[in-house]
């Protein structure tokens, strides 16, 4: 398995990584309480990124409805924790089977039916979209009063019920980011791995070789969904709020895609570069802005675009996969 | 409830339907020739609601009066946007164009946000409160001059695609690409021309909408999602489809909010969407896509 | 980094300029928050609003409040506040992060924010941060039941603005000699409008309230088109109209009400909207005859008289009204407070606030003072009717200056 693991790994690759870890790693050491929450919105991101490319990069399924996945973990850890009293771990290991059912319920209709691209694409938007406004009428959970965690001062840090400063949250995203990373790197060498990248390069041959193409396409939304979910649970004992239209809305769904398209579709670490790129240079203008007095409502979202747009239009493979051949640590020839 | 009540609702939801079924008109008509998915759509919808709103408070002149140079204004829009931008993307994976018109989608609304605002923005014409009644039926002024509108637009394009050579020209695109090629049809600029057809479409039924609803910089992604569940539900490709699309949408969740609860109505949208993907993808009066 | 021994290590790397660049920019963009807070100088309070968004109207509107109390608190003796401006673009979200970003400024009290949702997600900011939040505008009850101890509130909640509507529609029927025998209840789908909607089934039984409510009718706040809404209501066929809507619904429900040619005997409004100045702007002669039932200023109080004629000299032509005077309560709390407590030191203002007795205000009541929960259980509503223009108090009995009109002037005859 670790053979596995370290196969065909540049060693430049992996010291940069290790580096970058380690920097990431110390860093509550070093930056004030504003910049801790860029990073732990950045990691987030990286992570959400990460679990969308499963079902994007590594099977070729466009979903703009990720938020559906985010959304219900959110309010499945929530709901317990409020009303049961149950920690968000255990949270966690209930909204998992919630999502893949959920991301299973879509991809069945979706594939057993046909509904591919473009199609598949709306899809998953009209479930987000069913879902926001469902739970806006969803009594049990409030509806659009909102979810509220109960909050206490900062002092105490409790892990278990994930209630504490930022730099517990900090490590616990770090973590999840470096778990969510180790696990695409193992799924892109499996054998699973392998027939998704056949069945995104070329579905009908794919199926022509004899590859199950509705059984992997099930498995890789089923995964991507429950994978998601995390960052569900993440958001809401982070935020300790949730409103459906925050939530489920269609701008986080397009959120969550925009690390992941600006740092590379189906490479390993082009989400948690497009996170660090996007979100970084996002909210570097958003403080220029404000230092200087400016306030404009819509220009990180302009800003957001205009950098989608580049991306697209000059450097369709995203910014991380010629970034990887310079410094020499792609492995393999894209 | 009374019959009557069920009638205004009805005649209210057709209207208003004719306005979105030629907004998704313009969306069949790219994608059933250039096949593009115009994720931008309701965006440019809203770019025209917003020149209506400036040109009204400025010049005082009826939007329906400026539904002509309205539509010139976002043809040129499309034609340049199609022929400089969007091009090159005909040809490429459909995640890449949909993608490329998500960022642009982002950019004209929250540019729009930074122009002109969030508050939402009326016009007061002069009919702005009249109703009409004929019997039991009491009808929005403002909406009946919007459907009329639409229906009128609706049957011009109709007949430029049907009896026009360029009209002519461009199904023939549609219907087969490398036969057009072959005949000598300038491919790349009908391309261009039909474009700016489906975004003049969106820029008069962006005039009509302003006197139904008010203006704000972020309607765009709402109506982008109503166009497409209009059309795959009407036949992406057909225009009659669009239309009754429309007309079917705008009913459906005018009574379902009158039965249900109005704030859950666009669920119903939402429902007849799954169901029209699942069990008849090609849309009601849609052939089976090529 | 390792260092490359080929050509290239003779320009500059793609890689290391762009590393470059987003280290310069993250150092130039979050400088100014490396400043050393300082201690000294007057207190430091951030008020959050909705200054964007679709309840921009509303916080330009309380912001107005904040802009007449330098002057006022100056005349009274009170000390100079440094305010710190914050815009929680009437979402949640941004609401949070900019109370973060004012508390990481130095602010040492919070003040804000009109909208339920929004002020309890800084509530839970405030909470975990240690700095005392005085809540202007918002009636959601679960705010003050968290056992927040830093969470103040000198508004109404929910069941008790219910409670002083009910009280006050029946003093209105009985000046008037009418009554509505059924209402058709409307209320937008928000966290305010949930929470009175709620509150109506626990409180108005306990009023004997002369009317039913015949049909219960809930609207998403984004709503572009009430036609519908508005054709049920019609076909309820009630006497008068019930309502829990902002000002954008307010708007879209009148203009609905004209188009469709109904007049209720009565617009009964226990939310915000119908006494907005834009909605009295935009609607002219329709706008005239609703009544609100809200928080309001006591027209017999002193202060009262002051704040009107700060307001006149700073916003000509604006009507007093609720989002003014409890904004600048808010303010007021806690100018008076950092004068008792005379530190800057959150935990002691907080410790001040919860001692406030403060008897010359402009609300109506007794005064502002807050029980264990951080709740002024004392301030009372008023009623007040659009007239004209202008807004003239019918209730209660206390505050009255002129008699409400029924029923409605039936809409096609007006223009």
């Amino acid at each position: 398995m670790i053979g596995r693991f370290t196969a065909g790994v540049a060693p430049r690759g992996a010291l940069l990584l290790a580096l970058l870890f380690a920097a990431l790693a110390a860093a509550p050491w070093f930056v004030n309480d504003y910049l801790l929450t860029v990073l732990i919105i950045i990691l987030y991101f990286a992570y959400a990124g990460q679990a969308w490319n499963i079902m994007m990069g590594f099977a070729g399924q466009l979903s703009l409805g990720h938020a559906l996945y985010v959304g219900l973990g959110s309010y499945v850890a929530a709901t317990l924790f409020v009303r049961y009293g149950v920690g968000p771990w255990f949270g966690f290991l209930a909204a998992i089977p919630v999502a893949a059912a959920c991301g299973g319920a879509i991809g069945y209709l979706a594939f057993r039916f046909g509904v591919a691209g473009v199609y598949f694409a709306i899809l998953t938007i009209a479930f987000a979209e069913f879902a926001r406004i469902g739970f806006d009428h969803f009594d049990f959970v409030n509806g659009t009063s909102g979810l509220f965690l109960p909050v206490s001062e900062h002092a105490r840090t409790d892990l278990w019920r994930l209630r504490g400063s930022p730099t517990m949250f900090y490590y616990v995203i770090l973590a999840a980011t470096v778990a969510a990373f180790a696990l695409c790197h193992l799924l892109m060498r499996s054998r699973i791995g392998y027939f998704w990248l056949a069945i995104r390069e070329d579905e009908e041959a794919a199926r022509a070789a004899g590859i199950d193409t509705f059984r992997y396409k099930m498995i890789a939304v089923m995964v991507s969904a429950a994978v998601t979910s995390f960052a569900g649970v993440f958001y809401a004992f982070f935020y300790n709020n949730l409103f459906p239209e925050q939530v489920f809305g269609i701008s986080r769904s397009i959120e969550i895609i925009l690390g992941p398209i600006i740092g590379g579709i189906g490479t390993l670490f082009g989400p948690i570069l497009g996170a660090f790129v996007i979100t970084g240079l996002a909210e570097t203008l958003t403080s220029l802005m404000s230092a200087y007095g400016i306030d404009l409502p819509g220009a990180k979202q302009v800003f957001d675009g205009v950098c989608l747009l580049i991306v697209i239009v000059a450097l369709p493979e995203g910014v991380w996969p010629p970034l990887a051949r310079r410094l020499g640590v792609m492995k393999e020839p894209k | 409830m009374p019959l009557d009540v069920y009638l205004n609702v009805a005649v209210g939801g057709v209207l208003t339907g004719l306005v979105y079924g030629l907004m998704a008109l313009g969306l069949s008509v790219i994608f059933g020739v250039v096949r593009v998915v115009n994720f931008a759509h309701g965006e440019m919808m809203t770019i025209a609601m917003y020149i209506a709103v400036v040109l009204f408070s400025a010049l005082h002149v009826d939007p329906l009066v400026l539904l002509v140079p309205i539509a010139a204004v976002l043809f040129a829009f499309g034609y340049v946007l199609q022929a400089a931008l969007i091009n090159p993307f005909v040809r490429r994976p459909e995640h890449t164009q949909f993608l490329l018109l998500v960022a642009l989608a982002l950019i004209i609304s929250n540019a729009l946000l930074i122009v002109f605002g969030p508050d939402a923005r009326a016009v007061q014409t002069s009919y702005a409160l009249d109703s009409m009644q004929f019997g039991p039926v009491i009808v929005d002024t403002a909406k009946v001059y919007a459907g009329a509108a639409a229906i009128i637009v609706t049957a011009a394009l109709f007949g430029f695609f049907r009896f026009t050579l360029v009209g002519k020209a461009i199904r023939a695109c549609a219907d087969n690409y490398t036969g057009a090629l072959v005949v000598g049809l300038d491919v790349k600029r009908l391309y261009a021309l039909t474009f700016g057809l489906g975004t003049a479409c969106v820029g008069a039924a962006g005039t009509m909408a302003v006197l139904i609803i008010d203006t704000t910089p972020m309607l765009g992604p709402g109506y982008t999602l109503l166009a497409f569940v209009i059309v795959i539900t009407g036949g992406l490709g057909s225009m009659p489809g669009a239309l009754v699309g429309g007309v079917l949408i705008g009913v459906t969740e005018a009574i379902a909010g009158l039965l249900f609860t109005p704030s859950a109505k666009s669920m119903f949208a939402f429902g007849i969407l799954v169901l029209v993907l699942l069990f008849r993808p090609q849309g009601l009066l849609g052939r089976r896509a090529a | 980094m390792t260092r490359k021994s080929e050509p290239q290590s003779a320009r500059i790397s793609r890689r290391s300029f762009v590393a470059g660049g987003v280290g310069v920019g993250f150092i130039a963009g979050t400088a100014p928050f490396n400043i050393v807070r300082a201690d000294t100088g007057p207190l430091k309070v951030g008020v959050l609003l909705p200054r964007s968004g679709y309840e921009a109207g509303i916080g330009q509107d309380c912001q107005r409040g904040v802009d007449i109390a330098p002057a006022i608190f100056k005349s009274k003796g009170l000390p100079e506040l440094t305010i710190l401006s914050g815009d929680t673009e009437s979402n949640v979200d941004v609401a949070r992060s900019r109370a973060e970003k004012l508390i990481g400024d130095g602010a040492q009290a919070l003040v804000g924010s009109f909208d339920s949702g929004q002020s309890a997600a800084i509530a839970q900011v405030a909470e975990q941060k240690g700095i005392p939040l005085v809540i202007n505008i918002a009636a959601a009850p679960a705010i003050t039941e968290q056992g927040y101890k830093f969470v103040f509130r000198n508004f109404p909640t929910a069941p008790m603005i219910l409670r002083d509507a009910f009280t006050d529609q029946k003093t209105v029927f009985g000046l008037v000699g009418a009554a509505p025998k059924s209402v058709v209840f409307m209320h937008v789908n928000d966290t305010f409008g949930t929470a009175m909607a709620k509150g109506i089934g626990a409180v108005m039984p306990k009023f004997n309230m002369p009317y039913t409510i015949a049909e219960e009718i809930s609207y998403d706040p984004a709503a572009r088109d009430l036609s519908v809404e508005v054709a049920k209501a019609k076909a309820a066929n009630a006497d008068a109209l019930l309502v829990v809507s902002r000002l954008n619904d307010a708007m879209l429900l009148t203009r609905e009400l004209v188009k469709q040619r109904w007049t209720p005997q009565a617009i009964l409004s226990m939310g915000p909207g119908f006494y907005e100045d834009q909605y009295i702007k935009t609607l002219g002669k329709y706008a005239n005859g609703p009544i609100s039932f809200s928080p309001w200023y006591d027209p017999h109080k002193p202060l009262t008289a002051v704040l009107e004629t700060e307001l006149a000299k700073a916003h000509p032509g604006v009507n007093l009204n609720t989002n003014h005077v409890f904004t600048f309560e808010a303010l007021l709390v806690v100018a008076d407070a950092y004068k008792r407590a005379g530190s800057t030191d959150p935990k002691a203002l907080a410790d001040a606030i919860r001692a406030t007795n403060i008897t010359d205000n402009v609300a109506i009541g007794p005064g502002i003072s807050f029980d264990a929960k951080g709740q002024n259980v004392k301030v009372r509503q008023g009623a007040f009717q659009n007239r004209d223009g202008k807004l003239v108090t019918v209730a209660p009995p206390e505050a009255a200056t002129a008699k409400p009109e029924w029923p409605l002037q039936p809409y096609p005859s007006r223009s």
